[in-house]
């Protein structure tokens, strides 16, 4: 199989820059950017989502942080969480108080979870001199009460940007930003077609790296990256192999380390669809370019059919919908349910989504990492064990 | 520890109302009164009472069974059902007790909900919790989306939301449940009822800055709160509960007493501490003994507020119905950012005249101990008061180890003498 899935050249350098991007945490890019570009602001945001067109709009570079991964030692970060909190504020509190998130001017935590939550707090208290919003995304769906909540926290946001940043940005900005990032969403949207339909082409390794790398860029770079890889990937001479086709979930805040992925492969498994980084992809729709830019991104969020655990499902019959319609649509054999382990959100809906799935149909195999797991054996056999499963009892 | 407990008399009172209440909920069918299960942060209980709804609130079911010494084997239950051991061991213990059967602590089987009313209030678990329950019971279920303070006080954005909501998704939501008409009126008298226990109870907490305290503000603070912050919230019940209770702790600050432990008047009080999170439940008892064997006092307490900060002026308002009651689900102790529960806890610290900072840190609950690191150092620092961490839960017996809390106390208790010693010889 290594050989079937070696890169090309081109592949191996775009992809390859990826991971040198993502195994930076010293933001090496965004400190250049930042001296490229004197005067403008470097915001950071948290998982899952935040409106980064707002950053964009006022001259300024939104950086996704999502954690420092399994290279960073972690030693302040555990002074501040005790062992049954998640790993990824930790490991966020050790780069900022190690420095290596001094080219941010500011963080944008959103309303994902309780630790999220406080941890907007306990920057406050580390970092005062540091503009901080938490971002409380309404789970009101209706445009005449959540909708009018979030306007005007958008609103707010945009106003203290503009402080932070010296830049009135005009409606034309605005859009100009949406206009980017609609871009960059098609892109990603085409990306994850082309490996549903022939995953053989784009490996989830060589996918996630070019999907995160996303988090570090400017949205017009990445989108150009991401590009060259589909024009470089159709271009692939690859066959199929009679791997598993599986659907991951669980993944969309703390990070698995990308060996982790890799694993998954080497045990048989084609990932067709994940919930990785949603803060890259959402709304997996085109938001409006023509109207009123905050109404249009007010409308982003409010009638999407996002599913994830931090958003409410108003009932029954729609949780887990949308994995089901995608388990269908991506023709995936079985669902993998992979969670950081203490993640409230995603193991307090695990029994709900395997429930759906169980009904449906659908067969799943569940387990927990941490973004610094080393031990790759155990998930390699029970993803080996799952995907031969699925090739030997499946109805295909 | 004796076997005889020692109780106060409005104690006693309490445990009527609770197990009244817990009848009153057995009989629900019977009597064709409607059910609605909520949550104890942000709770309306004026608005469901103003429909006749009798309030279910599951994790007081949880640490009711937590202190019954039966959440052990629910929480396994729910575990052995696929939920997940690093979760909410409230949930655990709530989905346990359905699945065998929702019987209540009390030993009388619980009714199913009509409507599962979410006030989504200073916790993220309590969203999937409602999940949870809505796919077990498939009732009606009501959002109610309580923004978060993360600015350090209410927005007006805020609080127009939680109206708009209350007024337009909650109340319809009651009605339908109900089968009853909104009637403003009936909920100004509710609220009325409620803004006079609420003084009362304000002034048994801040009797506290006594000394000696006639009250301990944790271990006998969970019981002071349990009306108010439960069913019994502006009903004529809890305003004659708490006149009881106030005459009680003025009678022991007449007389120079210190608060009921289970086993008698405390008489020494050596430590005036201020505790940080929930109690741990399975072992109530013993961990406060604990604390008055050692002449250890808790004079004030942010758990006592997870159900409305009344000692920071907040009333129900009988002149601004749904005002008031976007209010108090806003200002509910957990839904406070870090710096300000800091800010709080520090007032607390010296208003009450403390000796020292503890935080009881649960492994079931984000929304609490997330922070409480970094909170306990910023309290030492603003304070100069050294602080103490332990690590208990809330109702999962597995994760309270009695040495070691012990051990960190008494040593934490050695330090604080020490720190008197070193004082009056300087």
């Amino acid at each position: 199989m290594e050989s079937r899935l070696t890169p090309p050249t081109a592949i191996g350098a775009l992809t390859a820059r990826c991971e040198e991007l993502i195994a930076d945490l010293d933001l090496g890019n965004v400190r250049a950017w930042r001296a490229a570009h004197p005067g403008r602001v470097v915001i950071g945001y948290l998982p899952i989502y935040a409106p980064r067109e707002l950053v964009h709009a006022a001259g300024g570079l939104a950086v996704g942080i999502v954690g420092a991964g399994e290279e960073l030692e972690i030693v302040r970060g555990d002074a501040c969480f005790q062992s049954y909190i998640c790993h990824l504020p930790r490991s966020v509190i050790e780069l900022g108080l190690s420095g290596k998130l001094d080219s941010l001017d500011g963080m944008i935590f959103p309303s994902t979870c309780d630790v999220i939550r406080n941890l907007s707090g306990i920057w406050s208290l580390s970092f005062p001199k540091k503009w901080v919003r938490y971002l409380d995304l309404p789970q009101n769906f209706d445009a005449s009460m959540g909708g009018v909540f979030y306007r005007g926290m958008l609103e707010g946001m945009l106003r203290e940007l503009c402080e932070l940043s010296g830049v009135d940005p005009k409606q034309a900005d605005l859009r100009g930003a949406i206009r980017a990032f609609n871009a960059n969403r098609r892109a990603l949207r085409e990306l994850y077609a082309l490996r549903a339909t022939e995953p053989w082409l784009t490996p989830t390794s060589e996918v996630y790296v070019l999907v995160r790398a996303g988090l570090l860029l400017p949205v017009e770079e990445h989108t150009a990256m991401i590009e060259r890889y589909l024009g470089l990937a159709k271009a692939r001479e690859a066959r199929p192999v009679d791997n598993a086709r599986v659907a991951l979930r669980g993944a969309f805040c703390e990070q698995p380390p990308i060996e982790l992925v890799k694993t998954l492969e080497r045990a048989g498994c084609y990932v067709v669809d994940d919930d990785f980084l949603p803060m890259l992809r959402w709304p997996e729709r085109d938001v409006d370019e023509s109207g009123d830019p905050l109404d249009a991104l007010v409308a982003a969020w409010l009638d999407t059919p996002l599913e994830a655990p931090s958003r409410y499902t108003r009932c029954n019959a729609e949780k887990g919908q949308v994995l089901i319609d995608t388990v269908r649509s991506t023709r995936a054999e079985g669902v993998i349910f992979a969670a950081p382990s203490f993640c409230d959100p995603a193991l307090l809906d695990r029994p709900l989504l395997l429930g759906a799935l169980d009904r449906a149909k659908i067969v799943h195999t569940s387990f927990k990492y941490a973004e610094n797991t080393g031990q790759m054996q155990p998930i390699r056999e029970q993803a080996g064990t799952f995907a031969d499963s699925i090739k030997l009892w499946g109805e295909a | 520890m004796t076997n005889s407990v020692v109780k106060e008399p409005s104690m006693l009172l309490q445990k009527d109302m609770i197990s009244g209440h817990y009848s009153k909920l057995a009989r629900a069918e019977e009597t064709g009164n409607t059910v609605a299960y909520t949550f104890v942060p942000g709770n309306l209980t004026e608005l469901m009472l103003a429909f006749d709804m009798l309030p279910v609130h599951p994790e007081i079911n949880a640490l009711q069974n937590g202190m019954r010494k039966l959440s052990g084997e629910y929480i396994a239950e729910a575990e052995r059902a696929g939920h997940s051991e690093d979760v909410c061991t409230y949930v655990k213990c709530d989905i346990g007790m359905s699945l065998k059967g929702n019987i209540g602590p009390t030993g009388e089987k619980m009714p199913p909900p009509n409507l599962l009313l979410l006030s989504y209030t200073g916790c993220f678990t309590f969203m999937k919790w409602f999940e949870l329950l809505r796919e077990r019971y498939d009732c009606a279920t009501t959002m109610l989306h309580v923004p978060y303070q993360a600015e350090g006080h209410i927005t007006k954005d805020a609080r127009d939301y939680v109206v708009k909501q209350l007024r337009e998704v909650t109340i319809p939501a009651l009605e339908k449940a109900s089968g009853k008409r909104y009637d403003e009126d009936r909920l100004r008298e509710y609220l009325a009822r409620s803004a006079k226990a609420e003084d009362d109870l304000v002034w048994v907490l801040e009797s506290a800055k006594h000394t000696p305290s006639p009250i301990d503000a944790y271990f006998g603070g969970v019981y002071y709160i349990g009306p108010l912050f439960t069913a019994f919230r502006g009903t004529e019940a809890a305003v004659e509960y708490y006149q009881a209770l106030r005459k009680e702790v003025q009678s022991r600050i007449e007389n120079g007493e210190g608060p009921l432990t289970p086993e008698g008047q405390m008489r020494d009080q050596r430590f005036r501490l201020v505790v940080e999170g929930p109690p741990n439940w399975t072992h109530f008892r013993e961990f406060w003994k604990m604390f008055y064997d050692e002449g250890a006092v808790v004079v004030a307490s942010s758990y006592t507020k997870v159900g409305g900060l009344y000692d920071r002026g907040f009333r129900h308002d009988p002149d601004r119905p749904l005002e008031s009651l976007a209010e108090y689900c806003l200002g509910c102790y957990t839904n406070l950012n870090l710096p300000s529960r800091v800010d709080l806890l520090v007032d607390y610290v010296n208003d009450y005249q403390a000796d020292g900072f503890l935080v009881n840190s649960v492994k079931s609950c984000d929304s609490f101990s997330s922070g409480q690191l970094v909170m306990l150092r910023e309290i030492e620092k603003r304070t100069g008061l050294p602080g103490a961490f332990i690590e208990t839960d809330l109702v999962d017996p597995r994760y309270f180890s009695a040495a070691n809390v012990r051990n960190r106390l008494e040593s934490y208790f050695q330090m604080l003498s020490q720190k008197r010693a070193t004082a009056v010889t300087s």
